[in-house]
């Protein structure tokens, strides 16, 4: 198989370069209240079967028979009780715009788009967290949203803004692609300044390419999918494909310390990043060359990246290109359990040849990934699929509830693809691995696509869930994945969840001497009085289990306002405090005053 | 107030509800002595296993062992410092395995249940189980690995474990056993075809052995393969007090939880009650100085006669599993874990150890509180008050009246329902002939009358072994009225300070009995409590005040611990006036039960003969030790113990405040004469095993 499309998004682009209106309405095409595209979305047809409306995914229009009866079963919800959200931002529920004057004054005469309008200010009021979903379909009241919205243009715009911003002391909070997942972009309810979010949307071109070098200049408001269909047309790539990249943005991957499904090929944003600018209170912050790898005391970039918008704007990023691979393979490998297929990740990690993307789903990921297949047209097919599962579960002994299943995805010049291949299925071998063909492979990563889009779709039936990940050594993998999984199960049930949670985790990145885990997490609200705070209580103590476990505060979705608490016993209490130094150094008034991280 | 400020601890799950009755014990020799055993031993046996895990191997859990990065690890360091090759220190290992591993083979496990059947009816009336303990117990050994912790009185607990475990269909529990029943070689083996494993009973400085040792126990706990059964008190306690808990082994349970390896363990108590313990009058022996028989299996053959004995009943309580998960909450930081390989063994963080010694000890007390207490532990409370006997009378209007006060303070009693109080008396009696007797309407203790003309110290030595048989009953009822005792004796004899005067017995005696490490505080607050409930004291503001009605009481307790007191004050003035400078730790415990035997024999009015006890003995001299009333210092290969002597001096002063033995001293002994050679002498002929038949 060439290199068609997992790229579901194919035929995707949010990228507006408006240029006269004063609004950027991005809830235009985008949902106010839910992932992704207002066009695309989940539903349960007339006939009970789930089908995938639009017509931006590959999943488009495919009845997938299967997925009700995994939805009831799993959860003990019926499509018969809905719990449908709001359909229309109610502007009263919206706090009015406390402006100050004179920075808007100050502000027109720059030239500078802005808009205080409802709507706008909502929609960058939050990320994507349940809590604030679930308050959005709930229609809440809000407690505090941005006042205005600022659309800068290019780096210069950013300097006169924060310039102004410091002037008349005015809360800027950078926006990118509003993807985050941990009350970053929440705005402090105790903030009494006017609070500007700085919306780097318009700062989305390619600036130049060095094609010598193999880099690229891009302005940092681009989103992910903009920036690979851009370079792609030259011949380039970025190869960073964080799971939000059809919205994401550069800047918010740096701003986190984002990771890419391919960073075994082309490294996490860190190893990307060639030069980075950032606009701050005390001026802008950026290196004077080019040069690869430097010993000028520790690196400056690293204050910047995980930053999380409290020390100013990253505006423009040099970063790495590649030539866009020749040849690209899915594939699958079916174990009988976790622990083999936990432990054929290790080897692989240890041989060093992890594929492009190599990642392990657990049993109930298999089984919810199962509940996607869309409908098989032919009986033939149907046959063929029949054969496969006796051949593994009969044939093969595989317990249906025990098997779990890794996919992968391998990039390079043909040749290399198909001999790194056989090196993978040979190490999975070793531990009962079985080739399990490229279409499993493929449907596991549409699933990472689409998950978002499946919450918005429990959520009309009285189903909360969520993700988090963690990073961790690797014997201790195993442990920390049952130890959650138990953990929640536990708390649920103590806090009075009716139904049983689906608890699923998956290995999604390989590294020397450990791994990056993903859990989700999901169930039945049905019978609790406030499910976003029974929720936010379990996830709480998920958090604690991994930590007591060995695991990260966060590999790559960083910690925002959600995770603040841990950060002390995470970096010791030094460590906060040289952070704290470098925020009071760069933003001594607090102008960039989103409050995370510290 | 007192009452509010009273803790419910943990320790009050199963003794504070004063209505624990014994209702929800089931008899499991009754259906024995309606059905047939062999079918009973034949019957399917299928228990449900943790998360249904496939029972493993023995040969599948040694390779387990053997190829663990833990074990791998120990191997090389040893090989390193030993300059031997890993091989052979694997091939030690192997063989150290060899010998530990249990065998478990259900044919045996069979043989047991039939065999097993066909004793307990003959010995015992009844053996009841509490059904809720064993539908909790099969509900924890699915969930999570699981710890069974049984008190430990008799030989008989560990057969008996297995058993009731195999009658209601549970998984057959891996028992942690001493080395010494290895001796006995086809009983030995029976054992470890019955699920024992053997370990040596000292192997301090043996890292391998240590390594295979814990690495077996985990292993068997992470995979969940069958519950780990053990000994917290470490051996049987010959006084039926329980024993100050070991860590060793429950350092080894827990660290999984710890280290993450597991998400949970459960921490089973269990407390056996014998009515009539099958060793009780061994055990008084051998706190006398006589040495245990060698476990060997001519030995138990000729215990056959045992069989023609009635031993009452049995009580078998399976506690609430104890979560260590919710121990340790806020407790232990597992994270400090996170930064150590978990496979290479390092000792315990402070944090953990202090949480542990704390979890063994409410463990024991959680053991304590679920012992049901029959009648007769009243009974011998009261004569051993009552050494010249008592109205038969008075011991039964006496022991009506201290069941009324150990249910107020919700002791586990199996008091016959709608019996006339003299029957019960007389029928705990009855099975108790051997210790007590009526004559002419008075109830004394019997003492054992030896062949031949008794010379003063055998007569001595038989009045013990009655003193100590009938006190390793009233022992079941301690951990009930410890803590306001100690209050008792505090306010009576020692009031200056109440709370000061409390805490030196608290920290006196607290290798004596139960004390967890840290609750002083508590234990007072319980003991005011207690004392206030009952009316034998008011606490107007903050003063202890006792009552009129509490004259009974408190002297009742002051007399309950009137043995310990005397005992340690023994001790003391034997250390102060006799013990020579150069007294090793080995002449300790000879040389003050020959003090002890002197005195008595000179002065022939003294009556603490729990003094004799080398339990006693060793207690009173750790309580110094930890005082720093005496230090021990090693030379050459001996270790001395060094007397201050003003320390134990002003010990036994706080002591002794009213006490006759202060008196003994005044006894003139002519001078010049060593007391502890006379002693010697007398005591050689006196106390050798040939004596007794």
């Amino acid at each position: 198989m060439g290199r068609s499309s997992v790229r579901v998004l194919a035929a995707a682009t949010i990228t507006m370069t408006l240029t006269s209106t004063v609004c950027f309405p991005r809830q235009e095409i985008m949902k106010w209240n839910g992932w992704g595209y207002s066009d695309s979305k989940f539903l349960f047809n007339k006939k009970g079967q789930a089908e995938f409306t639009g017509k931006r995914y590959s999943i488009l229009g495919m009845v997938l028979p299967s997925l009700q009866d995994w939805f009831e079963n799993t959860f003990g919800a019926s499509v018969n009780h809905k719990s449908p959200a709001t359909p229309a931002l109610n502007a009263s529920a919206v706090p009015p715009a406390s402006l100050n004057e004179a920075f808007v004054e100050d502000l027109k005469a720059t030239g500078i788009p802005f808009s205080h309008e409802a709507e706008d200010r909502v929609f960058r009021a939050h990320g994507h967290c349940l809590h604030e979903i679930f308050a959005l379909r709930e229609g809440k009241k809000f407690e505090r949203v941005p006042d205005m919205v600022v659309w800068p243009n290019c780096h210069n715009d950013v300097v006169k803004i924060v310039e102004l911003a410091c002037k008349h002391n005015v809360c800027l909070i950078p926006y990118g692609g509003g993807t985050s997942v941990t009350s970053a972009l929440e705005c402090p309810p105790e903030e009494t300044r006017c609070i500007v979010s700085l919306d780097t949307s318009q700062m989305n071109r390619i600036l130049w390419i060095d094609e010598k070098n193999l880099v690229a200049h891009v302005e940092a408001g681009i989103i992910g999918q903009d920036l690979e269909r851009l370079l792609n047309e030259s011949g380039y790539c970025t190869g960073h494909e964080p799971d939000s990249m059809e919205f994401s943005s550069l800047g918010g991957w740096v701003a986190t310390r984002a990771s890419g499904m391919k960073k075994n090929v082309y490294g996490n944003i860190e190893d990307l990043v060639i030069h980075i600018k950032v606009v701050t209170p005390r001026g802008v912050i950026e290196k004077s060359c080019q040069g690869p790898r430097m010993s000028t005391g520790p690196d400056i970039h690293h204050f910047i990246l995980g930053s999380e918008g409290t020390l100013g704007v990253v505006t423009e990023v040099t970063m790495k290109i590649r030539p866009i691979p020749e040849y690209q393979k899915y594939g699958s490998v079916v174990f009988p359990n976790f622990e083999a297929g936990v432990a054929c990740l290790r080897e692989v990690a240890k041989q060093r040849c992890a594929p492009a993307s190599i990642r392990l789903m657990d049993n109930e990921q298999f089984q919810f990934g199962h509940a996607l297949k869309p409908q098989v047209s032919s009986i033939f097919t149907n046959f063929v699929e029949g054969l496969k599962k006796f051949y593994i579960t009969k044939f093969k002994g595989f317990d249906p509830h025990q098997l779990v299943v890794a996919t992968l995805l391998f990039e390079g010049d043909r040749e290399r693809v198909l001999q790194h291949e056989k090196q993978v299925y040979d190490i999975a071998a070793t531990f009962g691995g079985l080739a399990a063909g490229e279409d499993n492979g493929q449907r596991g990563y549409i699933l990472t696509f689409v998950i978002a889009y499946l919450r918005d779709l429990g959520m009309d039936y009285y189903v909360v869930a969520e993700s988090f990940e963690t990073s961790v050594p690797w014997d201790r993998v195993l442990d920390l994945c049952r130890n959650v999984k138990e953990r929640i199960n536990r708390e649920c049930k103590e806090r009075g969840v009716q139904f049983q949670p689906l608890t699923s985790c998956r290995v999604t990145q390989t590294y020397d001497a450990g791994a990056c885990v993903y859990f989700y997490f999901a169930f039945n609200y049905r019978g609790l009085a406030d499910p976003v705070h029974t929720y936010e209580r379990v996830e709480h103590a998920a958090r604690e289990e991994i930590l007591a476990n060995g695991g990260s505060l966060s590999h790559h979705h960083g910690v925002g306002k959600l995770r603040k608490e841990w950060m002390k016993e995470s970096i010791s209490s030094l460590g906060v405090g040289m952070l704290q130094s470098v925020k009071d150094y760069v933003d001594p008034d607090n102008i960039f005053g989103n409050r995370n991280l510290l | 107030s007192v009452s509010s400020s009273f803790p419910f601890s943990l320790l009050s799950i199963s003794s504070s509800d004063e209505t624990n009755t014994i209702d929800g014990f089931e008899d499991i020799l009754e259906e024995r002595r309606n059905s047939s055993d062999l079918k009973y031993a034949l019957r399917c046996y299928a228990p449900v296993l943790y998360k249904g895990v496939t029972p493993c191997k023995a040969n599948m859990l040694k390779n387990i062992v053997l190829q663990s990065d833990q074990l791998h690890y120990v191997i090389n360091q040893v090989s390193q410092e030993s300059g031997e090759a890993p091989d052979i220190i694997q091939e030690e290992a192997s063989v150290i395995l060899e010998e530990m591993a249990h065998r478990l083979q259900i044919s045996t496990v069979r043989f047991f249940a039939f065999a097993l059947s066909k004793a307990f009816k003959t010995l015992f009336q009844h053996v009841c189980v509490n059904e809720e303990g064993i539908q909790r117990l099969q509900q924890a050994i699915q969930e999570h690995p699981v710890v069974l912790l049984p008190s430990h009185r008799s030989y008989m607990d560990f057969l008996l474990m297995s058993y009731i475990l195999y009658t209601y269909d549970l998984a057959l529990p891996v028992i942690a056993a001493g080395m010494d029943f290895m001796g006995m070689k086809f009983v030995g083996e029976m054992l470890r075809m019955s699920g024992a494993f053997f370990i040596r009973r000292s192997f301090g400085g043996d890292k391998l052995y240590w390594a295979v040792f814990s690495e077996y126990v985990k292993t068997m706990l992470r995979n969940g393969f069958a519950p780990i059964e053990f000994f917290l008190e470490g051996t049987r306690s010959r006084t039926c007090k329980s024993l100050t808990p070991k860590l060793g082994l429950l350092n080894i349970v827990i660290e999984p939880f710890f280290k993450g390896e597991v998400f949970d363990v459960n921490l089973v108590p269990v407390s056996i009650s014998y009515e009539r313990i099958l060793e009780e009058s061994l055990y008084a022996r051998e706190l006398l100085g006589v040495p245990k028989p060698k476990e060997s299996t001519s030995g138990l053959l000729k215990a056959r006669r045992i069989l023609s004995e009635d031993y009452g009943s049995i009580h078998v309580y399976f506690g609430q599993p104890v979560s260590v998960r919710s121990l340790a909450q806020g407790k232990v930081n597992r994270s400090t874990y996170n930064l150590f390989p978990r496979h290479i063994p390092r000792k315990p963080m402070e944090e953990t150890q202090s949480f542990v010694n704390d979890t063994a000890y409410r463990i024991v007390r959680l053991q304590e509180d679920n012992m049901v207490l029959k009648p007769w532990v009243l009974m011998a409370s009261l004569l051993l008050q009552n050494l010249e006997g008592l109205e038969l009378s008075v011991l039964t209007e006496q022991t009506v009246w201290l069941r009324g006060l150990a249910l107020s303070y919700a002791a586990f009693l199996d008091w016959p329902d709608h019996a006339p109080t003299a029957k019960v008396v007389s029928s705990s009696l009855a099975l108790h002939r051997g210790l007590a007797c009526v004559s002419g309407g008075r109830v004394s203790l019997v003492v054992g009358e030896p062949l031949g003309p008794v010379t003063p110290e055998e007569a001595l030595f038989n009045r013990a072994v009655s003193v100590l048989s009938c006190a390793s009953y009233r022992n079941q009822v301690l951990h009930v009225f410890l803590r306001p005792a100690m209050l008792a004796v505090a306010m009576l004899h020692l009031s200056d300070e109440v709370y000061n005067c409390f805490s030196f017995l608290w920290d006196m005696f607290s290798n004596d009995f139960i004390l967890c490490p840290g609750d002083i505080v508590q234990d007072f607050e319980e003991a005011c409590y207690l004392l206030v409930k009952t009316g034998a004291v008011q606490m107007p503001q903050q003063d202890i005040v006792m009552t009129d009605i509490g004259q009974p009481t408190l002297s009742f307790f002051n007399g309950l611990l009137e043995p310990f007191l005397q005992g340690y004050q023994v001790v003391c003035r034997y250390l102060c006036e006799e013990a020579s400078e150069g007294l090793t730790e080995k002449q300790y415990i000879p040389a003050v039960r020959s003090f002890y035997s002197v005195l008595c024999v000179f002065t022939g009015n003294l009556r603490c003969y729990e003094v004799l006890s080398s339990d006693m003995q060793k207690n009173a001299l750790a309580a110094l030790l930890r005082m720093d009333a005496v230090r021990k210092v090693k030379v050459a290969d001996q270790v001395t113990l060094i007397v201050n002597k003003m320390a134990v001096n002003s010990i036994d002063d706080i002591l002794g405040k009213n006490r006759m033995i202060s008196h003994i001293n005044q006894t003139q002994i002519s001078p010049g004469l060593s007391l502890v050679a006379v002693a010697e002498d007398l005591y050689r002929d006196g106390l050798t095993p040939s004596y007794i038949r």
